[in-house]
């Protein structure tokens, strides 16, 4: 017999963001149901994503001030530039969890969030901090349901991804302009550059030990040089094209076949990578390392192996068609046999806090400085590895500590306007202990029932 | 009621009582050690650049350091060697005999991902996922730590793989929070007492709030960089210099990563480098009398390509250098079976002829008088081939 109180809690914590009040009661006895038509409604911006500029907007505001300063216009380069990008920035990352906190497709949302941390760039490299946010919705939100090969393109060739691992100037040695420099000195500033061959193939398709070599990655990475943003205009080169968009360069491409994986790819251009991009995406290694973190992120930290396999061959079947892995894995009982099998990340706790409260934040600064606390601010990984997806790495002790901190802080904030036995009952529904439901109900005031209830076991896992 | 009373109150506190606690005055205890990892790759050439050698100069290009004298040259070591002129506190140690460079040094691994590169220099393994604890938290065993009583702890809120393991350790970080109430923090002890995860992390957290708390209201509101670094060093010292407090600390800096405009005595490597010399001299001071009894390792995944990029940055290498510093070092050189740079790894990278476990083993050996037998067999299995670095510490 299926328990459905238990996979309502399951399908509202883990799969989605955390339930909001009355979510449960939409739910119903309809758990799965629930989580698949998320996933089958066709796209559409939430109001506060669709009310962001375009990349290539910001990208040739941020431009523009450095060509004023080239021009002597401006006075405090640093001042004004950084106070435009942390605009973009914040605004962008309040977008990020108003549309998290409001969202009535968590589950859409959370893939968002997985996906976007799957193909992650990080803000601490110019001027990643004021697109970051913008590649989120352009290159991730419209493609997560459809197959992965398209995902894999819009993300590759979106200016955040090309610019975070340095394409944008990576030169082929035998291109027009690299055959004039060669002829003209050795100069070093035109040359190739592997990092983003690299991590396609280390990260975002077979992983480390998908079976490929040095050798792959350099020949890889010289199909993409070319690969380019419009309008770069790198000390006055590279500034043709629309700014800000993406640019195949053809006097700085490769020319001729190469070969990747044994398979030799003609010089087409363009299509040269995205030809060895389709097929990355339909590669069983590539299908088993992205199973294996869906699952990781969704059932438990060791994923069942017999689950992986069935969504590794739904993907193989499909041509990496996403929203039939999704289902293999929704439709499957493995999921749904226990309650909080994961520890939140901080990003998690923060958006579920949200929804608990029924609060949608709007002031972007405390958001990110909630995340800078708690060690997870937005769109700032630190590397293109992501964040880590285990209790193992997020389990610290001090870490721990500041949730603690942090919920409690919440908490006197939200005052007496709630009562947390009820608000425990709502959102947690069967995953509220017995134990928790105790310790909450004897509290010495609604701050403190708060804060036990925020700083649970059952709240800190999903 | 206070935090320690709390914790004996609430229970939780009985684990680190009954437990034989070592007494601080013991031999083993007295000696301290910090160990600095560097994530993304550190450019051992740029920090000692060899620039004697015939072909350092040629292959590096317009990133190539100058030799000692001129203007933006390398500070003198040895005569091949030059120090990357922003490390002045480090140059100086090393002048005093406290701190040695070891060169063309890297772990086991030979592949070129960070994150694999990473797991393999903190597991201290040979290959990929074969050990899934720590080398530091493995050699923690006969230092006799236990919960309540750790003898490490990770400058982090959460701990690195190179001290996760059987072994109970700490790990703490700067908040800019307000305390939570003790009331609060006593019930939360009482509810968590059935969760073991939960449970022991409350437990730890509580006794490294309670060091800490000077070191917080002095540095964790200063930002950027370089005063990160510095207020991870001093919080450090603190631990290690605290009465019962833990022997070892492991800070980790990120953004060694250069893959374009690397820079050369001046640029974003040249900022990364003084941000470091400073967080070193912050550890000197704040550890007073104790920098006597300390080794400082500062070491990285793997090096960088010997030629520059396409991008006037390098790309991901093998072969790097090390730092070892700290009262304790027999310093004052550098410590090298140099390959030259004739013949390079793949046509690319430094070629390495010291296994960085080799420095490790001697500062657990020599330095944290660790039995031999115990860190060539437990510590780093399959490690026969790296012997103990001779005479790296002073006696």
């Amino acid at each position: 017999m299926r328990n459905v109180k238990k996979e309502a809690a399951i399908a509202a914590n883990r799969f989605g963001l955390g339930a909001r009040p009355g979510e449960l009661e939409t739910i119903a006895d309809e758990p799965r149901d629930w989580l698949l038509a998320q996933i089958e409604t066709p796209y559409d911006a939430s109001p506060d994503v669709a009310r962001l500029p375009d990349s290539a907007e910001v990208f040739e505001e941020v431009q523009e001030i450095r060509a004023a300063q080239r021009r002597g216009e401006v006075d405090d380069i640093v001042e004004q530039y950084g106070r435009v990008v942390r605009r973009h920035f914040v605004q962008q990352a309040l977008a990020r969890y108003r549309t998290a906190a409001a969202s009535d497709a968590p589950f859409r949302e959370r893939l968002v969030h997985f996906w976007s941390n799957h193909f992650a760039v990080s803000a601490d490299k110019q001027p990643l901090p004021a697109i970051a946010g913008l590649y989120e919705n352009e290159a991730i939100r419209p493609n997560i349901t459809g197959r992965f090969e398209d995902l894999l393109i819009a993300v590759e060739q979106h200016p955040a991804m090309l610019l975070y691992l340095d394409n944008q100037r990576s030169v082929g040695e035998n291109s027009r302009l690299g055959q004039r420099a060669n002829r003209l000195r050795r100069d070093q500033t035109f040359g190739l550059n592997e990092n983003l061959a690299r991590e396609i193939l280390e990260l975002h398709t077979l992983g480390v030990d998908g079976g490929y070599t040095q050798e792959d990655v350099t020949s890889f990475s010289r199909i993409l040089t070319g690969w380019s943003i419009g309008g770069a205009n790198e000390r006055g080169r590279f500034s043709e094209g629309e700014p800000g968009r993406f640019e195949f360069r053809e006097n700085i491409h490769e020319p001729g076949s190469h070969v990747v994986l044994g398979t030799t790819y003609r010089d087409d251009g363009v299509r040269q990578g995205e030809a060895v991009l389709r097929d990355l995406a339909k590669h069983r290694s590539t299908a088993r390392f992205v199973s294996t973190k869906l699952a990781r992120h969704l059932v438990a930290d060791e994923p069942p192996a017999e689950l992986v396999d069935d969504m590794v061959a739904a993907w193989m079947e499909s041509d990496g068609e996403l929203s039939t892995v999704y289902a293999v894995l929704i439709e499957s009982d493995q999921p749904w046999q226990s309650m909080q099998t994961k520890y939140k990340s901080p990003n998690d706790l923060v958006i579920s806090t949200f929804r608990a409260f029924d609060h949608v934040p709007d002031e972007g600064r405390m958001i990110v400085g909630a995340f800078d606390t708690l060690g997870q601010v937005p769109f700032r990984p630190g590397s293109p590895e992501g964040w880590p997806d285990t209790a193992e790495q997020w389990g610290g002790a001090d870490a721990l500590y500041k949730r603690i901190e942090w919920v409690e802080a919440v908490s006197r904030l939200v005052g007496n306007r709630v009562r947390p036995v009820e608000l425990g009952d709502a959102v947690l529904g069967e995953s509220f202990s017995a134990a928790t439901r105790r310790a909450v109900s004897r509290a010495e005031s609604v701050t403190q029932g708060m804060t036990l209830l925020l700083a649970s076991p059952d709240f800190q896992r999903r | 009621m206070d935090r320690r009373r709390f914790l004996t109150a609430a229970g939780l506190g009985c684990a680190a009582m009954t437990l034989p606690t070592l007494s601080f005055a013991s031999a083993s205890t007295e000696k301290r050690l910090v160990l600095v990892i560097l994530r993304g790759a550190m450019d051992g050439l740029a920090l000692a650049a060899p620039y004697a050698d015939p072909d350092y100069a040629r292959l590096r290009g317009e990133l190539a350091l100058a030799a000692p004298g001129g203007e933006g040259g390398t500070l003198p070591l040895d005569g091949t060697f030059g120090l990357h002129p922003a490390f002045e506190t480090l140059h100086s140690l090393y002048r005093d005999g406290e701190a040695a460079v070891v060169h063309a040094v890297a772990s086991p691994y030979r592949e070129r991902s960070h994150f694999d590169g990473q797991d393999i220099l903190e597991n201290g393994g040979s290959s990929v996922g074969l050990l899934r604890d720590g080398w530091l938290n493995r050699a923690l065993e006969p230092l006799g730590g236990s919960l309540g009583d750790e003898r490490a702890i990770a400058l982090a809120q959460n701990t690195p793989l190179i001290l996760r393991g059987e072994n109970s350790v700490m790990s703490w970080a700067p908040s800019r929070l307000p305390h939570a109430s003790d009331s609060t923090l006593d019930r939360l002890a009482d509810l968590y007492a059935d969760d073991e995860f939960f449970a022991t992390r409350l437990t730890q957290a509580m006794s490294s709030q309670e060091i800490a708390e000077g070191a917080d209201s002095m540095q964790s509101r200063q930002r950027g960089d370089a005063a990160a670094l510095r207020s991870a060093a001093a919080s450090a010292a603190r631990f290690l210099t605290t009465d019962g407090g833990p022997s070892i600390a492991v800070v980790e800096v990120g953004g060694w990563d250069t893959h374009a405009n690397q820079g050369s005595s001046n640029g974003q490597l040249a900022n990364r480098f003084a941000a470091l010399d400073g967080g070193l001299l912050e550890l000197k001071r704040e550890l007073g009398e104790t920098w006597s009894n300390t080794v400082v390792a500062v070491v990285t995944e793997f090096g960088r390509t010997v030629r520059v990029n396409g991008t006037r940055g390098t790309d991901h290498g093998t072969g790097t250098a090390a730092v070892l510093t700290g009262g304790a070092v027999d310093g004052g050189r550098v410590i090298t079976d140099w390959p030259g740079l004739k013949n390079l790894h793949e046509d690319r990278d430094l070629r390495p002829t010291a296994d960085i476990r080799s420095m490790f083993k001697a500062v657990l050996h020599d330095h944290m008088n660790l039995p031999s037998a115990f860190v060539d067999n437990e510590v780093f299995p399959d490690s026969r081939d790296a012997r103990p670095i001779r005479d790296l510490i002073s006696t």
